[in-house]
């Protein structure tokens, strides 16, 4: 069995033993601050298990181009997969301006246009990796420099340009892209460059998690976490909801569904190149909903619970308190329901199951995200969204 | 990012108390403002849009976003790019809907353009473009067909002092067309730089009546104060008539549906149902239909999403506006007279297609009106009504978040200033005696009008 499945499984197991609503409140009600710090414990858990997940992915892509084979490259995709279950998860610690917002852009920015970095179907000379008198070295530098140059579509750095060199471009219909892993070898024109790109955008993303894990750790003065425990607790709960509120409405429901939705144009689907786009969703979705029941299942099982943003509501406004735990349930079940692959639910006439799930999934996301601006006007603040 | 400018504009976004109600601090919290400062601020929907925009909304973001590619292509709804283009797409030059900047000295341009004309008045007395590059300069091409050439920038240093003695240096611009591809450029061609403002807000802009501004203007300066503002009076080709300009360095656009086809045309070489025709000339002798993505490339659906997204943009609530020394920067504001032009607060009034932007106080610090900025700052370079020395003052909402939307601070047309205090030092002509004034401030009232600006 391979680490993805290892880990879904485990996640599928976790997720089964867990009551739907959390354990019966705790003798001591939850505080604001008990929530935010319980909060932060969560995100800084789930962001050491992306480094770990992403360290892991740098192992097998190192030692799928120290001997590049079909098992390799194999090897390399899985530890990708597998890498992206709890990062997705962290996304919803986006939007407020925390640590996530600013190295989102660097890290998992979409969506990349193939060509700005490698070869395309009808273009052999295209992209960085083919152009070495005008990008002699491939350096951190240079790729960070080149990340969203001239266009919001120029991305040069993060998940998703890795996900393009491991994969390739996507012509199937039924299956993801098929990039050969000779590639990597001498048959291929700059296939040097080519595995230094990966290996300098995959060292980045590393290095980018750690920053990551280093803003949410526990016991230092000078980080993200610190200075977000030592604000006054209802701003600090303030963007913490908003994040919730603004990832589940304008960012999933209107970004990654709707465009792909209405253009029905596989370019505008998250993870174009792997057809992992249905998983994209999936730990979105949990990852919102884990954050508002205060509770995360690390990738070695481990299950972490404490006082939510749940519990804090449900001591105001129980009727809320239940109605949004069902909303964000249901969110995760929409996101389930989008068959896999994106790129072909999207098609066809509205009828289709593919695009009726996804409607649902729209409609959801966008109930749930006016949930959380009212529950955060239950807790005593104006969310704007 | 330090704690403090974390915290406070954190603290300032929310009101927090006990239920139910919550006070509101800032001053401009409509519906056509979001309340988030990260490097997302400017791209974000009115907070009331309705439903039935959605989707539109985000169809309109994505085609804002993403790259046009040379046709034919697969995704046929995004190929026509060219022949001629100065930008694959427009978040090119707007990226995150913002602002952009020049180039490092000797590099080409590639987020800012230059215009070209001829003296006289052209068609609709708008200005004669240039006979052979056109009325603009592209410097890429696609593939099968040759770029005009390269636009570059260099700068000289001009040094001066505040009056407590604090030296200062500002850069004026120069700009060399090299490496010409149509060979050489009409006699006496006059050429205008424009970097890319921003976005946000243009549909609340739009939405104030066009009697509001002429109420602001009052070019014979009957009140003496020295400040006189005029409306740009300029074609709108959908009505085909004149119409009063709103949108561009020089308001030569009347309408954000006209500047977005206009831009789609003219820097990204697509065109649309408006402006039909390829963005080169016959002397420049392209095979007609090279590369044609459709006629029209752009389809209206899209370009109407486009344009429904540009007007449906909200504009970042103010951050710290409550801090003593922004207090005191918004005196300075006023007393300097700054805010003669950069009109603090306007009314919109009632649109029809899109109610989201009817009837709001907004704070965009403008009043869409040209001014006379002076010799140093003047391209010399007439358009309709705006002359040489004119500019249409430019909205500062948003201002404070250039650095972190778009990681500069280059302000004016050209992007020649580097930071606020250098954009003040260039105002020239109406502006003068203001500029002046800031220049004679105490370093710490200089700091109070810049702590001011940057919370807009």
């Amino acid at each position: 069995m391979n680490s993805l499945s290892n880990s879904r499984a485990l996640l599928c197991l976790a997720l089964a033993l867990l009551p739907l609503r959390p354990a019966p409140a705790a003798p001591a009600p939850p505080t604001e601050a008990t929530v935010l710090a319980h909060y932060a414990k969560l995100v800084h858990a789930n962001a050491q298990d992306a480094h770990a997940a992403a360290q892991s992915m740098q192992r097998a892509i190192e030692a799928m181009l120290k001997s590049p084979s079909a098992d390799t490259l194999a090897a390399a995709r899985r530890a990708w997969l597998a890498a992206r279950v709890p990062y997705l998860q962290l996304e919803a610690t986006r939007f407020y301006d925390g640590p996530m917002d600013r190295l989102d852009p660097l890290m998992n920015a979409w969506p990349a246009d193939e060509n700005y970095i490698d070869y395309v179907k009808g273009d052999a000379s295209a992209g960085v990796i083919n152009q070495p008198a005008k990008f002699p070295r491939l350096t951190p530098e240079l790729l960070l420099t080149l990340n969203e140059k001239e266009g919001k579509r120029n991305i040069a750095t993060g998940w998703h340009p890795i996900e393009f060199l491991l994969w390739g471009q996507d012509f199937s219909a039924t299956g993801p892209g098929n990039r050969p892993f000779t590639d990597f070898t001498p048959v291929a024109p700059n296939h040097a460059r080519r595995a230094e790109y990966l290996r300098v955008a995959t060292t980045l993303l590393v290095g980018h998690l750690g920053e990551l894990v280093a803003h949410w750790a526990p016991d230092r003065a000078d980080n993200y976490r610190a200075e977000l425990l030592k604000a006054p607790p209802a701003d600090a709960l303030a963007r913490v909801l908003r994040g919730l509120g603004a990832f589940s409405g304008p960012e999933l429901a209107g970004e990654r569904l709707t465009v792909a939705y209405e253009t029905k144009e596989q370019e505008d689907e998250h993870s174009c190149f792997s057809d992992n786009t249905h998983n994209d969703f999936i730990y979105d979705a949990l990852g919102l909903q884990n954050l508002f029941l205060g509770r995360y299942v690390r990738t070695d099982g481990t299950r972490l619970t404490g006082p939510s943003l749940h519990d804090l509501l449900q001591a105001r406004n129980a009727r809320l308190a239940a109605r949004l735990t069902k909303e964000i349930e249901a969110g995760l079940a929409a996101a389930r329901g989008i068959p896999a692959p994106f790129d072909q639910a999207i098609l066809g006439a509205d009828t289709k199951p593919g695009r009726q799930a996804i409607k649902r999934a729209i409609a959801a996301f966008w109930t749930q995200s006016r949930s959380i601006v009212e529950a955060a006007g239950a807790l005593g603040i104006t969310l704007k969204l | 990012m330090t704690r403090a400018a974390l915290l406070l504009p954190l603290a300032l976004l929310v009101a927090c108390q006990t239920p139910p109600v919550a006070r509101d601090p800032s001053p401009a919290t409509g519906p056509g403002y979001v309340h988030d400062d990260s490097a997302n601020a400017f791209g974000f929907a009115v907070r009331n849009l309705r439903a039935e925009h959605r989707n539109a909304f985000f169809v309109g973001k994505s085609f804002f976003n993403e790259n046009w590619i040379v046709a034919p292509a697969s995704p046929v709804a995004r190929d026509g790019l060219g022949p001629l283009f100065n930008a694959r797409s427009c978040s090119s030059c707007h990226l995150h809907d913002g602002r952009s900047a020049p180039p490092p000295p000797s590099v080409p341009m590639t987020a800012m353009l230059l215009r070209l004309s001829v003296p006289g008045i052209g068609e609709h007395g708008g200005v004669r473009p240039e006979p052979t590059y056109g009325g603009q300069f592209q410097g890429n091409a696609i593939p099968a067909a040759r770029a005009e050439g390269d636009a570059l920038v260099f700068y000289d240093e001009l040094p001066g002092r505040f009056a407590d003695g604090t030296a200062y240096s500002l850069r004026r611009p120069r700009y060399v067309l090299t490496n010409l591809n149509y060979g050489p450029l009409a006699p006496g061609t006059l050429v205008s730089p424009r970097v890319a403002p921003i976005m946000a807000g243009v549909g609340l802009l739009e939405a104030v009546p066009e009697a509001a501004l002429r109420a602001l203007a009052d070019p014979d300066d009957r009140d003496g104060d020295g400040i006189r503002g005029r409306l740009n009076v300029v074609w709108d080709a959908r009505s085909g008539r004149l119409a009063t300009g709103r949108f561009g360095w020089k308001a030569e656009q009347p309408t954000v549906f006209q500047q977005t086809a206009t831009a789609f045309n003219e820097d990204i070489g697509i065109t649309s149902t408006l402006l039909p025709a390829e963005n080169f000339t016959p002397a420049q002798r392209i095979p007609a239909g090279l590369a044609s993505g459709g006629s029209p490339e752009i389809s209206d659906r899209i370009l109407h999403d486009v344009v429904l997204y540009a007007r449906l943009l909200a504009v970042p609530a103010r951050r710290g506006a409550d801090r003593p020394e922004v207090r005191r920067g918004e005196q300075l504001f006023t007393e300097l007279a700054c805010a003669k032009c950069h009109v603090p607060e306007l009314t919109t009034g009632p649109v029809r297609d899109l109610p989201e932007l009817s009837r709001q106080r907004i704070q965009p610090y403008t009043d869409l009106l040209l001014h006379d900025l002076g010799d140093e700052l003047s391209d010399q370079r007439p358009s309709f009504a705006a002359r040489g020395n004119d500019w249409r003052t430019p909205p500062l909402w948003g201002i404070g978040l250039t650095q972190k939307v778009n990681g500069h601070e280059n302000f004016l047309h050209d992007g020649r200033a580097r930071g606020l205090a250098e954009a003040i030092l260039w105002h020239g002509g109406e502006a003068a005696p203001g500029r002046d004034r800031f220049r004679a401030l105490p370093a710490a009232d200089r700091a109070a009008l810049l702590a001011f600006l940057n919370s807009l």
